[in-house]
């Protein structure tokens, strides 16, 4: 009962903004909703048992992505009056394709039975072990998937560094700091010993 | 109010993606609300894998659904890497400007 109430809290919250994200004027309202839609979806997969995934997506994608995107915005100095213009034009095709898209879905559940003996409920336990939930995954991945899991990271180490070079640039005028000539630098070059005559200055 | 299963789970993923795709028509201009409306397209499509994870009792659906979230994370930084450079260069982020990234 309980359980059944906080899905259709998550469920109605994370429709509503995400409706508010596509609809908001003003991009930073958008992300911030968008965060909102995390957290509601981080609720719905702890609700499914599965936590880890939860946690990943309330700290990687709130604490990293959405960041990023509120960054961005924030940083662009964008007229975004001038690109709400005309938006209204485009509501009709939008419509017509989401909505034959969502008519298509439908047939498809409608259309999908499931196999003789499955039960349509959900398993309280993913694993069916006494295991937790983060644990499991992990021996999964570190076994089974080892391979798939370090080609990610090499995912997101491509990603970092083509941001880096893609938003790096030398400015002209800006003094830099040279490490190889700094530390180069002799006691001779810097420092200049100078006999100083009594009562005479330099 | 029935029980809550697997349908509820894929129609909440199903309405997702079509707000999603929705929002891609409506904000066709502006570059920032379509990598958000494709961010919410991936969130559908994870809710759909951790949903059928939790159905069949196997992980393999979570740790996919990690994977996604990987991609997309990669996805979105250097969706929004170009974004910065195109804004330097051209002062603007017209989605019809985009044609000249060529090379």
């Amino acid at each position: 009962m309980i359980a059944e109430a906080v899905f259709y809290i998550f469920a109605c919250i994370l429709i509503f903004s995400s409706l508010l994200v596509i609809t908001a004027r003003n991009p930073v309202h958008s992300v911030l909703f968008l965060i909102l839609c995390f957290f509601n979806a981080a609720g719905l997969f702890v609700l499914l048992g599965a936590e880890f995934i939860g946690m990943i997506l309330a700290i990687v994608y709130v604490g990293a992505v959405a960041v990023l995107f509120l960054f961005v915005v924030m940083m662009l100095d964008v007229d975004f009056v001038g690109l709400r213009k005309g938006v209204m034009k485009y509501v009709p095709l939008g419509l017509v394709v989401g909505g034959l898209l969502l008519a298509e879905l439908g047939f498809l559940y409608f259309a999908w039975a499931p196999a003789e003996g499955a039960s349509l409920t959900l398993a309280a336990e993913p694993t069916g072990l006494e295991k937790s939930n983060t644990h499991a995954l992990g021996s999964m991945i570190y076994t089974q998937y080892i391979l798939p899991f370090q080609v990610s990271g090499l995912v997101l180490l491509v990603a970092m560094i083509g941001a880096i070079t893609l938003t790096l640039r030398h400015r002209p005028g800006v003094r830099r700091q040279n490490i190889s000539k700094q530390i180069k630098t002799q006691p001779q070059d810097a420092v200049e010993l100078v006999k100083v005559e009594t009562g005479a200055g330099v | 109010m029935v029980e809550v299963g697997l349908f509820h789970y894929l129609t909440l993923a199903a309405i997702l993606f079509v707000i999603g795709v929705f929002g891609i028509f409506l904000n066709r201009k502006n570059i920032i609300v379509i990598l958000m409306s494709i961010e919410l397209m991936l969130l559908a499509v994870n809710i759909n894998f951790v949903a059928f994870s939790a159905h069949h009792g196997d992980l393999h659906g979570q740790v996919f659904s990690m994977f996604i979230l990987t991609v997309a994370a990669a996805e979105a930084a250097i969706g929004l890497a170009i974004l910065v450079t195109f804004f330097r260069n051209k002062g603007q982020i017209l989605v019809d400007d985009l044609s000249e990234l060529k090379g």
